[in-house]
């Protein structure tokens, strides 16, 4: 484990007076130094920051190292280990049915941009209003070390066989296909990590939030883009985030031009702080524009891409009852024999 | 709307001096897309208002406009429902097939024909009616585009004055079909009805024996189709997420459930739907979506055809083993992909019993009537969250899109069960739960609902590796102890599914066994071998899957047991067989039939007798 870094919370319970060892999961049996594992970490920090009642949650995953990373956080929600590609789906029918859970899908790059690809386009369109997290390390690990669609074009596999193909950039196409909240970043930027997962628990809509997570065992090599080292040296900041959530003070003074601040759905806040350029994140064409520019340049740019609070969640094009409706009394899920006699009549 | 002045045509006889009131076949042949839907059921509808036990059923290809489609009403004093093969009264509006319809019918049978297709040139040994069908429609249907929709109702006007079909019974059937918000095509339909009237009562002379007369069989009855009628039984069972892929013969189903959710399930308080509908992605989602609703509390569902259960079998298998509620309703037609999606079979028996992989078993509900499509719907959702498991609805394409006579359903008397769930209560005074421990002995773990509000109320779901406490293990002793339980769980099935229909005959020597739509054909072969053949039956009619003793004891009391399948292997039989021991087995008798059709009494007859050496 090289996870123990973890700061101590500032305070030992959060605002709805639990502890930090109620969001945890079980030990992990993913290798040592693998980025999933710092993805655990800072799910179960901004869980537990933001005081979200465990047992209100429910984690989805489908198959490979990634999917098997619920197991290893918030243990006392319920979990959901599904099939491969199609963890979308079963999240889809569990939110329907309770729409009153926080939904939280954890998949990797073979698990969403291969397999499952259909499934996450539908789920992108629909808007379900839950964190999805890719946790993209260019290859398939439970398998033993071949290419993903993420795999960079020309990048090395341990055997030394190129990657012939281009890659999906799934924050790219998530733009496309309608995501409401997309962004990226990577397994060692805590700071940043901590503050998309924090929005992504705020946001009323689908979160994509695409984390780059090298892989120890199979690929984080020379020759790899998808490795600590060239993170390290091509992870481009769009920006510094902070985070504000609804019960925290909002007061504190900003500098004009300097912050942009994104309100989220439940009153928090998202504090973008400017670095270099000026990024406008409710720009889907400055979301796209800034990707393609810095795939030219072989950078990896990572931050909240893209944000838009205003569109309406699946439940709500639905125009779902506000109760779950796996708990719904009979008296509302089926109807008076007044009902059956009228439809007998039409059938006369 | 004026009325007929003509009295419709007396009873007649025919040369031989004999007469056949309501007991034959019609077979209207049209052109798909040409709106001979509508006029065929207006035309089965009016036989059924005049008290006649009726039946239709359409044979139409898998396109919108353009290729041959045959609508066969039976007419039958003794409420046989089932297809007749041989036609006693032919239709012919389609040039392409006009030829070999009538080559193909039995002598002495009449045809109603268009006058330019000179049919009456092709055989002298039947009774021929031809009609001016573009002149007749010219008048009464000034708009020329739609003049190929009207025109087919003119025959319904023809057929009336020829079989002595009221014509307010016309009428009515036909204000009913169009519905108040169509009445100006309503009107100009019967414009067209009338002029076909009025034309036969002028120029036909009849000489076929058939007509009609008056009964009072289906008072109180309903029309409806087995797909409308699962679509009720899912509302009635309190659905709340429907998902699907459209797939014929199944989109229906779903079609007419979303039509009467619509209606009777919006929260009148609120405003907002108590249900959600998803039209998926493909059929693997919609059975994602179905498995993550029966999870997290829903009554789910979703309605497919084969080809769809092919693909749902991966997660079906995840849904066996980790122990998910779900109903899944197979309208099962010939296939694969591009075959013949619009013709009926029951196919899918032995692949949906044993969908997925790894040791997986299923229940299916085997409903063949409207009836039963409603009540074993209701039965199917309360199943699937006593027993946790997905259960499959096996209706056909001759069940589900066919037009059925039955009785009024009849509202569900037992309130709704929603199976072993653990509430915050519960947890609260047992401290905690493992999934799946057998507390009760009837391998049916506990379970609850993800948002139950307690600490100790989460628990880990995954495939066939969990252990009681559902954590993760790949230990031998485990894994056999879980699927163990899961077998003594499928065993508990067979005393809870819907039992077999038993008709025993004391001096029967061979029996009937048989599920779904052959019940028709069954039904009416036993009267036919008994008063033409004095052969005497029995007849078990299977409603689920698995099996119970009463099948058992059917085959020991009988010397040979017919096993009837819609399919060519013997779908049925196999289940069958894997179940029995060889010394029942080797009393079992395959009756198959596999072409694509309903099928019918005669055939059945006929392969008894071919098998019984008579």
């Amino acid at each position: 484990m090289s996870t123990t870094t973890t700061p101590p919370p500032p305070k030992k319970v959060n605002h709805i007076g639990l502890d930090v060892v109620s969001y945890k999961g079980g030990k992990t049996t993913l290798c040592a130094g693998c980025g999933h594992n710092a993805i655990s970490e800072r799910i179960i920090e901004a869980f537990y920051d933001m005081g979200v009642q465990p047992w209100n949650v429910a984690k989805f995953s489908g198959i490979g190292c990634s999917s098997k990373s619920p197991a290893y956080f918030l243990s006392l929600s319920h979990g959901f280990n599904s099939v491969h590609g199609r963890m979308p789906s079963v999240a889809t029918g569990a939110m329907l049915a309770n729409r009153t859970i926080m939904g939280i899908g954890v998949t990797g790059d073979g698990d969403t941009a291969s397999i499952g690809l259909g499934q996450f386009m539908h789920l992108l369109r629909r808007n379900l209003p839950m964190i999805y997290v890719i946790e993209d390390n260019g290859v398939y690990g439970l398998t033993k070390g071949q290419f993903s669609a993420t795999a960079d074009l020309g990048s090395k596999l341990k055997t030394g066989v190129i990657n012939d193909l281009p890659p999906f950039d799934c924050c790219a196409l998530a733009l496309q296909w309608g995501a409401t909240f997309v962004a990226r970043s990577f397994s060692g930027d805590k700071r940043q990590l901590s503050a998309i997962l924090k929005a992504a628990i705020a946001h009323n809509g689908l979160s994509l939030i695409d984390v780059i997570s090298p892989c120890t065992t199979f690929n984080d090599h020379e020759g790899s883009t998808k490795s600590y080292s060239f993170m390290k040296d091509h992870d481009e900041p769009l920006h510094a985030l902070d985070f504000v959530p609804y019960f925290d003070d909002i007061s504190v003074e900003i500098a004009d031009g300097e912050v942009r601040d994104v309100e989220m759905h439940d009153g928090s806040h998202l504090r973008i702080k400017k670095l270099g350029h000026d990024y406008d994140p409710t720009s889907k064409f400055a979301a796209l524009s800034a990707l393609d520019e810095a795939e030219k340049k072989g950078e990896v740019i990572t931050g909240v891409l893209y944000v838009d609070t205003s569109k309406p969640n699946f439940y709500e094009m639905l125009h779902m009852d506000d109760a779950p409706l796996a708990t719904l009394p009979e008296s509302k899920t089926r109807p008076p024999k007044s009902v059956l006699d009228q439809a007998m009549e039409e059938l006369r | 709307m004026s009325t007929i002045e003509v009295s419709p045509a007396l009873p007649r006889i025919d040369e031989s001096g004999h007469s056949v009131v309501n007991d034959f076949s019609i077979q209207v042949a049209t052109v798909n897309g040409s709106g001979s839907q509508t006029a065929n059921s207006v035309l089965m509808r009016s036989i059924f208002q005049m008290g006649i036990p009726v039946s239709g059923k359409n044979m139409f290809p898998s396109n919108i406009q353009g290729l041959p489609t045959w609508f066969t009403i039976r007419a039958s004093k003794h409420g046989y429902i089932g297809r007749k093969k041989e036609i006693d009264f032919l239709v012919a509006m389609n040039p392409e097939t006009a030829r070999e319809d009538v080559m193909n019918l039995e002598s002495g049978a009449a045809v109603v024909y268009d006058e330019p297709l000179k049919l009456n040139a092709l055989r002298s040994d039947l009774h021929f009616y031809p009609a001016p069908f573009d002149k007749l429609v010219a008048p009464v249907c000034p708009e020329p585009k739609l003049r190929k929709l009207v025109r087919n109702m003119i025959y319904d006007g023809i057929v009336a004055y020829l079989l002595g079909i009221e014509m307010p019974e016309i009428h009515k059937a036909l204000t009913k079909q169009f519905g108040p918000k169509k009445a100006k095509a309503a009107e100009m339909n019967w414009g067209a009805c009338q002029a076909g009237y009025e034309f036969a009562s002028q120029n036909l002379q009849k000489s076929d024996p058939c007509r009609v007369e008056r009964m009072n069989s289906t008072a109180g009855k309903i029309i409806i189709d087995g797909n409308a009628a699962c679509a009720l039984g899912s509302m009635f069972a309190g659905v709340t997420v429907v998902t699907w892929y459209p797939i014929t013969p199944s989109s229906s189903l779903v079609e007419s459930l979303i039509g009467y959710l619509k209606r009777f399930r919006i929260d009148k308080a609120t405003g907002k739907a108590t249900y959600a509908v998803v039209q998926a992605e493909d059929e693997l989602s919609a059975v994602g979506m179905v498995l993550g609703a029966g999870w997290a509390g829903a009554r789910s569902m979703t309605a497919t055809a084969g080809p769809g259960i092919s693909l749902m079998a991966e997660f079906v298998g995840l849904g066996y083993y980790a122990e998910i509620p779900g109903v899944i309703f197979d309208v099962q037609r010939v296939g694969p992909s591009t075959g013949l999606p619009t013709r009926t079979m029951q196919g899918d028996l032995l692949s949906t019993a044993l969908l997925s992989h790894g040791d997986t078993k299923h229940p299916m509900f085997f409903p063949c009537s409207p009836e039963e499509c409603f009540s074993l719907s209701i039965e199917a959702f309360d199943f699937a969250e006593h027993f946790q498991t997905p259960v499959f609805v096996m209706v056909d394409l001759d069940l589900g899109m066919n037009n059925w006579m039955a009785d009024a359903f009849e509202y569900p008397t037992k309130p709704i069960q929603r199976g072993k769930v653990l509430s915050a209560e519960d947890l609260e005074k047992l401290g905690g739960f493992g999934r799946y421990k057998d507390v009760d002995g009837d391998g049916i773990g506990y379970r609850t609902l993800p948002g139950t509000n307690h600490p100790n109320g989460a628990y880990f779901t995954r495939g066939s590796g969990h252990n009681a406490q559902a954590q993760y293990t790949e230990r031998e002793d485990d894994y056999i102890q879980n699927v163990d339980r899961l077998s003594r769980k499928f065993e508990g099935m067979r005393a809870a599914v819907p039992a077999p229909v038993v008709e025993d005959n004391a001096k029967a020597k061979i029996g009937f066994v048989a599920l779904g739509t052959s019940h028709y054909a069954v039904g009416e072969s036993r009267d036919q071998l008994r008063s033409e053949f004095g052969i005497e039956t029995s007849y078990l009619r299977l409603r689920a899957y698995p099996f119970n003793q009463e099948l058992t004891d059917f085959i020991r009391r009988h010397e040979r047991v017919y096993v009837v399948d819609q399919n060519r292997d013997g779908q049925l039989l196999a289940l069958m067989r894997l179940e029995f021991p060889p010394e029942d087995i080797a009393k079992l008798r395959s009756l198959k039939y596999y072409g694509g059709l309903p099928l019918d009494a005669r055939t059945v007859t006929d392969n008894v007798l071919k098998q019984e050496g008579r």
